[in-house]
């Protein structure tokens, strides 16, 4: 694909760190997707576009293993792995940024940044053990340095901070923990222009820390802003992908909605 | 542009009000030991012995009891539940402790003691159990059943009489004294010393804000919900169990109606504490302030030889005034979000 070229060094462009194929999923007599296939490259931000109810939502629950798909199979670095929960994609390395965010408005940054994983002393005594509030702390600092996401102080409430704020807690807590690839549900659907521009960054940067992105939006202009290549969705099939330009935009359009027929061959003008 | 929105809305500049709205934020955190200085205070000026050692020491010692079902409590309210059940559960364990005390006198009475604790902790399973395998909708239910069941069965094992017989330990651990600090509050300290460590240090205790913050969230971050919520009613139940060897201490007996409101006292206290019932916040040094607001209201309405039944309008006027300071800081934190959002 020539969108990631420059990212993508030539001996690790054979296997895609993530690659699906022929997913489907059925809920009762709903066929919520039909032999969806989709590979994300090392490196890659990935647009997954589609309107309501065309399987995006279904498609990354089962990615991030909440959903379990009736066929298919899923390849992480060539590799086949199954998703049995949440705790098994995590431990893989994939991350999952729901819109609700999963963060908890009690906690500070550094208490979100590691919930259910704080690290403890002595290790062997698990969820009796001396929560490690220093390393913690600057732990999470360093990351939120290195992501250059700004915030009034890490020693916050989240239930203190503004919903541009929190988006770039999730997503910073994600991309930290997600060695391999981060999963981002409508990052920005909630936010104003000056708070999704901090997001869109943070998103448009990740491949420099190393770490895939698989984007949902609605948003065009925020995917041609950062993603190197969108795939549409539509009634649970793969209908096509595209760069997303400006030029395209009318073509992606037309795909989600359902138009003309440039079907799946998006990437051939690219 | 935001400063063109507060040209035009007449608003103050967004760095003053939000430097006065995290003063307010801070006052209501200390708002219960603020009321706890200001009735100290109030009593000292109406009364020539309240802060005298003796009352001081018998304040403290009648609040124990109390102080230790608040500290149980304020781990369900954590979690944004409730247990109904933990002034009956106390009574069950005097009479189960009593009871178990003139079967077998051994061991110095230690099997008195386990007895006590034990009734406790099934009590506790039980209510837990419930909840999260029985899948009642909410903590009020299997409490408010055991609140009956418990208070059913102290009555029934003890033919609804006092039972006389409890052990020197019990006694000791009750209403003794090492030099001049009384045991009982000995015993309290020691409890919540355990508990702030329990809340504060280990991960454990962590987990329980994260399931008091978002159940669904610390369920998708991987944490053992329904084991956290089982492990609150096990702590409330163990300390129903403690304050029941407090209170059959200071009777030196096994009493099938001890505690009767005791699990509103202590809910009461939770509450005027800074605990939340929206779960999630709370602390052990407040609910232990909490407890001594309403031991300082009953200790100096009685000494100024005010009826005792004011006792109980003067506490739930302070519960209404404590659950406002919440919702007056969960509107400050709205208020503060927005300006985060204006600012950033």
């Amino acid at each position: 694909m020539e969108a990631e070229r420059e990212q993508t060094s030539q001996d690790e462009k054979e296997t895609p760190i993530l690659e699906v194929r022929n997913m489907t999923k059925r809920f009762g007599a709903t066929l919520a997707l039909d032999n969806v296939s989709l590979e994300l490259q090392r490196g890659e931000v990935l647009a997954l576009l589609g309107d309501n109810g065309a399987g995006k939502s279904t498609l990354i629950k089962c990615l991030s293993g909440v959903h379990q798909p009736d066929e298919g199979r899923i390849f992480l670095e060539g590799e086949e792995v199954t998703l049995n929960s949440p705790m098994e994609a995590r431990d893989l390395g994939m991350e999952t940024v729901y819109q609700d965010l999963s963060l908890f408005d009690n906690m500070n940054v550094v208490g979100n940044f590691y919930a259910g994983r704080e690290p403890v002393t002595p290790r062997w005594l698990g969820g009796w053990g001396w929560v490690r509030d220093g390393f913690m702390s600057s732990k999470a600092k360093e990351s939120l340095e290195s992501l250059q996401v700004n915030l009034p102080s890490a020693e916050v409430e989240i239930g203190l901070m503004s919903g541009g704020q929190r988006q770039a807690v999730a997503s910073a807590r994600a991309m930290s923990f997600g060695r391999k690839i981060v999963i981002l549900d409508e990052p920005t659907s909630a936010l104003g222009a000056r708070e999704s521009s901090n997001v869109l960054r943070l998103i448009k940067e990740a491949p420099e820390h190393g770490v895939s992105v698989i984007v949902i939006s609605h948003n065009l202009e925020h995917v041609i802003q950062v993603c190197h290549r969108a795939v549409v969705l539509r009634q649970g099939v793969r209908v096509g992908e595209a760069e997303p330009t400006e030029e395209n935009h009318e073509r992606l359009v037309s795909m989600i909605v359902g138009g003309a027929a440039e079907e799946g061959k998006g990437e051939k003008q690219a | 542009m935001s400063a063109f929105m507060e040209r035009i809305t007449g608003s103050q500049s967004p760095l003053s009000s939000e430097r006065s709205l995290r003063w307010s934020l801070a006052l209501i955190r200390l708002g219960p030991a603020i009321i706890l200085l200001l009735l100290i205070m109030a009593f000292n000026v109406l009364s020539p012995v309240f802060l005298t050692v003796q009352n001081v020491s018998n304040i403290v010692v009648q609040t124990s009891a109390l102080a230790v079902l608040a500290i149980g409590q304020l781990f369900v309210i954590l979690v944004a539940g409730i247990d109904l059940s933990v002034g009956s559960v106390l009574a069950l364990s005097t009479v189960i402790g009593a009871l178990v005390f003139t079967w077998n006198q051994g061991l110095g009475g230690s099997l008195s003691v386990a007895a006590f604790l034990l009734t406790g902790l099934v009590t506790g399973f039980l209510n837990g159990f419930m909840l999260t395998k029985g899948r009642l909708p909410h903590a009020f239910i299997p409490t408010l059943a055991m609140f009956y069941a418990a208070s059913g069965l102290a009555l029934v094992l003890s033919n609804g009489r006092a039972i006389p017989h409890v052990p020197g330990i019990v006694i000791t651990l009750g209403s003794g004294y090492i030099g001049p600090l009384p045991v009982p509050v000995l015993l309290v300290a020691g409890l919540a010393l355990v508990a702030v460590v329990l809340t504060k240090r280990l991960k454990w205790g962590r987990w329980i804000y994260l399931v008091g913050g978002d159940k669904e969230a610390a369920r998708r971050v991987g944490i053992p919900v329904d084991r956290v919520i089982l492990s609150v009613f096990l702590i409330s139940g163990l300390m129903a169990g403690f304050a029941g060897v407090i209170t059959a201490g200071r009777t030196a007996s096994g009493y099938p109606t001890a505690g009767e409101l005791a699990e509103l006292q202590a809910i009461a206290a939770v509450i005027i504490g800074g605990g939340s019932f929206f779960g999630g916040r709370g602390s052990v040094a407040g609910v232990l302030v909490g407890a001594l607001i309403l031991g300082v209201i009953a200790n100096g309405l009685n000494l100024l030889n005010v009826d005792e039944y004011w006792q109980l309008i003067v506490a739930g006027g302070i519960i209404v005034f404590a659950v406002e300071l919440d919702v007056l800081r969960r509107y400050l934190e709205g208020r503060f979000r927005t300006l985060q959002a204006r600012g950033d």
